[in-house]
């Protein structure tokens, strides 16, 4: 069958586009989850009506992404996802379960009335735990895996150290950064009052944790401390930490005062920078440090054949998933929907 | 203790559990989601207030469901990993890109639309909720046809080869996507969503007609419910007949266990009903109807049908399993179809709406679809073991290199989770049923026009209260 092999680096590009849609799933999602986690802090009920209303047309479609991710993986890399899913199974499970009671909270907080509470804290629990453990998976793919041949060969609980949960609550702490200025940005009033101050105690966690993770990740692996602290490398990566540095400033001052958008699109960036650091630190492993991008490749009739899909129809989801942001622009209220 | 189980019984009976569990929501969202279309677009063109009430019912009820579809769903696209690590390295190639075209051709459109269909009242002209309506259709069944289309080829197998370290790769993609039992499985699954949602929307609409209440949306659910059950009950039968002699064709071992055939025979007879006995290698108690069997299969008194002996003991599925399920499933479906008769000859009598006996029939039919399609997934999926991958790859080579007891715990989690969920879901859902249709007789309030749109050709103004 076709396939673009010869004059395409497949490889290459599925990468870059399963990189591109986690991270897409990080920020969008990352927003949703930080609302969750900073729910039951808000000042009123109101507030935590207009929190949810502010988000409730989007979810699903930013959960979406996570299943572009996922079956993407497993379209494109199916190697990694068949040695990925055995070894963080459990804190998959997990995170499964606490997007499910993130989900399901939306539409049944909307009907209840006696037990409103009840998804108020399934909203809240849901998010947590789903958070945590993404930054769980995170810490634990730092670490690295065993394994032996083609499949996972370490145990049930490899995933589990003081490192990973660690970078748990660092992510929890980034996803609730990303919501308080979302808040910033979609309500007014007390929320928004409720929000910037929320933000900035937020962001100085934030800030905390980057700075550990980033001295603590040279300090666990050799290969990332060879690269960041080689020669000409070193001051090709400089910028990043002195930019993320800046960011931070800005981020701070913008919450001081009274630019809406600002902090939200700042966050972002943030997100961005730590990402980058990252992809930056694990370059070419996909499975770190025994399985590169290349060797867990699916064949290239099969990534060709998705490409074409993609190249077709990304373009056409990223236009109507803007038309939908652009539908719901504005201030969230407190009301019930439909 | 839980160490000594088996992981590959565990594997199956949790992705059993949430599989089904799973489906039992798309069963009935891809049905009510085209109800919802047609529902608006009566609305829209007739201006009769009776539609749109129904709609603003069922839409709420369509949120709860499809919200407990999507987050079932997310779970199980990550369930070949966690569960078939091995089958997810083999299969990858071909099973990835089909669910990788899901994402992108069906679930994005559902999950953005469905905010505008949810959300957007106030917000788009009416002509554009009405388009997000039917995109938010469209997509679920594409979702279908793609999940299917994996699911079948895993049935029926082709356009593939085996290479290096019992890889399979794809030779040929149309081959692949479409294989021999995917256009039969494709529309057979489709129209018992469609049944499914007709008896859950005529049952409700048989309980307002008995109770007494909300009389005109009550009429307009039972009167279109009816109309599936009279036109594609039938079809379905018809559906289901072609799709088994598809099975017979490429999955003949599947078949003898529907049938309980143990002996390879010449005019074989129908078991009507019979305990299967894996050991015995025979169908006790069986009440036989004599060539039947043969007619169905083979359009012939005299044709030959083989039996499960044909098949070394190893190679057989469980039969007591898929035989059982699949009468479960064509005896509802018989039923569906006297529902489908009796309803017309109560039309043809003016009656429908009046005789109470056959609407406390409707809400006892009300589950019938859900149950129908869980009993023919069974058999399509029990009856396709020892194979995950017909005759290629066997379950036990599919499993992850996951212990026993993790798979156990999230086996549990997963029970308890789904079952306070649907417990609240179902809750919820028979809160908004006990409500029924708002009252108020605001036609185009929302949309701020006066007149149908679809005549009129009128926009209404965008803006409104934020919401
Ligand atoms: C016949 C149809 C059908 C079948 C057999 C399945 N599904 Fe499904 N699925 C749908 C029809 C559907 C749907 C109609 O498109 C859903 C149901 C409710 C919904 O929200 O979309 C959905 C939702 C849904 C979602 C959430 C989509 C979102 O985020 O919006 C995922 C990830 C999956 N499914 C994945 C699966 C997998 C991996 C299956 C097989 C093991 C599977 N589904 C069987
Ligand atoms: C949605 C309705 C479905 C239901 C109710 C269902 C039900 C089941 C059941 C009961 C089993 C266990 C069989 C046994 O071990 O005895 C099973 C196995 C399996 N099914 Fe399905 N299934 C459905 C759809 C699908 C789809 C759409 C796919 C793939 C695209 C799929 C893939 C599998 C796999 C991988 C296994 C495990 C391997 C095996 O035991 O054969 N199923 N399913
Ligand atoms: C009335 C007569 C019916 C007949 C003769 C029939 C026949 C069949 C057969 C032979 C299969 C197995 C195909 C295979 O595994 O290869 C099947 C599967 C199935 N049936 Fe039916 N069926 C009938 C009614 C129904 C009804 C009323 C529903 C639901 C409302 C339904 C839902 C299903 C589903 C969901 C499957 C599994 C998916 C598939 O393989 O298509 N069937 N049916």
């Amino acid at each position: 069958m076709f396939s673009f092999e010869s004059f395409l680096d497949l490889p290459l590009i599925w990468l870059c586009l399963i990189g591109a849609a986690i991270f897409l799933y990080v920020l969008l999602d990352g927003f949703d989850l930080g609302i969750g986690v900073l729910f039951p802090l808000a000042p009123t009920d109101q507030c935590r009506d207009r929190m949810m209303n502010s988000i409730a047309p989007f979810w699903d479609a930013n959960e979406t992404w996570l299943v572009l991710g996922g079956g993407g993986l497993f379209a494109a890399f199916p190697l990694a996802y068949a040695i990925l899913m055995p070894a963080l199974y459990i804190p998959v499970i997990l995170m499964l379960l606490g997007l499910i009671f993130r989900g399901v909270a939306f539409e049944f907080r909307f009907k209840a009335t006696r037990y409103r509470r009840l998804w108020d804290y399934s909203f809240h629990f849901g998010s947590l735990l789903a958070a945590l453990m993404q930054g769980m998976i995170l810490g634990a793919f730092v670490r690295g895996f065993h394994i032996e041949g083609r499949s996972f060969a370490g145990g049930s609980f490899d995933w589990l150290n003081a490192y990973s949960v660690m970078t748990g609550i660092a992510l929890v702490f980034g996803y609730a950064l990303l919501g308080a200025t979302w808040l910033v940005m979609k309500t007014d009033g007390v929320t928004q009052q409720w929000a910037r101050r929320s933000a900035s105690y937020v962001l100085a966690y934030v800030g905390f944790f980057m700075v550990i993770v980033s001295i603590s990740m040279p300090m666990i692996n050799a290969g990332v401390k060879n690269l960041w602290f080689s020669m000409p490398m070193f001051f090709y990566l400089l910028p990043m930490p002195v930019l993320t540095a800046g960011l931070f400033v800005q981020i701070w001052r913008d919450l001081r005062g009274t630019s809406e958008y600002r902090p939200f699109v700042l966050s972002l960036l943030v997100f961005l920078m730590g990402y980058i650091g990252l992809a930056v630190s694990f370059w070419p492993w996909i499975v770190p440090f025994s399985v590169t991008f290349r060797q867990a490749a699916a064949a290239g009739s099969s990534q060709s054949l998705l490409l074409v899909g993609t190249v077709i129809l990304l373009p056409v989801v990223l236009t109507y998933t803007a038309f939908c942001y652009y539908l719901f622009r504005g201030k969230a209220s407190h009301e019930g929907a439909y | 203790m839980i160490e000594n189980f088996d992981p590959v019984l565990l594997a199956r009976i949790q992705f059993a559990f949430t599989v089904s569990f799973h489906i039992l929501f798309p069963a009935f969202t891809i049905g009510l989601a085209s109800w919802l279309a047609v529902l608006e677009w009566r609305w829209l063109s007739t201006g009769e207030s009776s539609y749109a009430q129904t709609y603003r019912m069922w839409v709420k009820i369509f949120a709860v469901t499809f919200g407990m579809g999507v987050v079932s769903g997310v779970v199980m696209s990550f369930q070949f990993g966690t569960n078939w690590a091995a089958f997810s390295d083999k299969a990858g190639n071909i099973l990835g890109p089909l669910l990788g075209y899901e994402v992108l051709t069906a679930f994005f459109l559902e999950a953005s639309f469905l905010g505008v269909m949810l959300f957007g009242w106030n917000r788009v002209s009416p002509r554009m909720h009405f388009a997000s309506t039917i995109i938010v259709a469209v997509g679920t069944v594409t979702s279908a046809f793609w999940i299917l289309s994996a699911n079948s080829w895993m049935q029926t197998p082709q356009g593939y080869r085996i290479g290096e370290a019992g890889l399979v790769y794809a030779v040929n993609w149309l081959e692949v996507i479409f294989n021999p039992s995917f256009p039969y499985r494709f529309v057979h699954m489709v129209t018992a969503a469609y049944l499914t949602t007709a008896f859950v929307v005529g049952g409700i609409g048989a309980f307002y007609l008995v109770s007494g209440r909300h009389q005109k949306c009550a009429r307009v659910m039972f009167g279109m419910a009816m109309i599936m059950a009279i036109f594609v009950s039938p079809l379905q039968f018809f559906l289901g007949d072609q799709h088994g002699l598809n099975t017979l064709k490429h999955q003949p071992a599947k078949v003898a266990a529907m049938e309980g055939l143990w002996e390879t025979r010449i005019g074989a007879p129908l078991n009507l009903f019979g305990w299967p006995d894996q050991e015995a290698e025979k169908t006790k108690y069986a009440i036989e109807i004599p060539k039947l069997s043969s007619l169905i299969l083979t359009h012939d008194l005299n044709g030959k049908v083989v039996g499960l002996k044909a098949w070394p003991k190893e190679d057989r599925p469980p039969v007591w399993i898929v035989f059982w399920c699949f009468r479960i499933m064509v005896g509802l479906g018989v039923l569906m179809i006297l529902t489908g008769l009796a309803a017309l000859v109560l039309y043809l009598k003016k009656q429908l709406f009046e005789a109470r006996w056959f609407h406390y029939w409707c809400m006892a039919m009300t589950p019938a679809g859900f149950l129908a399609v869980l009993a023919g997934w069974f058999v399509t999926e029990v009856g396709r073991q020892p194979y995950i991958i017909y005759g290629v790859m066997r379950a036990t080579e599919a499993v992850s290199p996951v212990g026993a007891p993790p798979m156990a715990m999230s086996f549990t989690a997963f029970v308890l989770t789904y079952g306070f969920i649907f417990g609240a879901g179902t809750y919820y859902i028979l809160k908004l049923i006990r409500k029924g249709p708002d009252s108020e007789e605001e036609v185009y309030g929302a949309h701020g026009v006066k007149k149908p749109p679809l005549l009129t050709g009128l926009v209404s103004e965008k803006g409104g209260p934020n919401v």
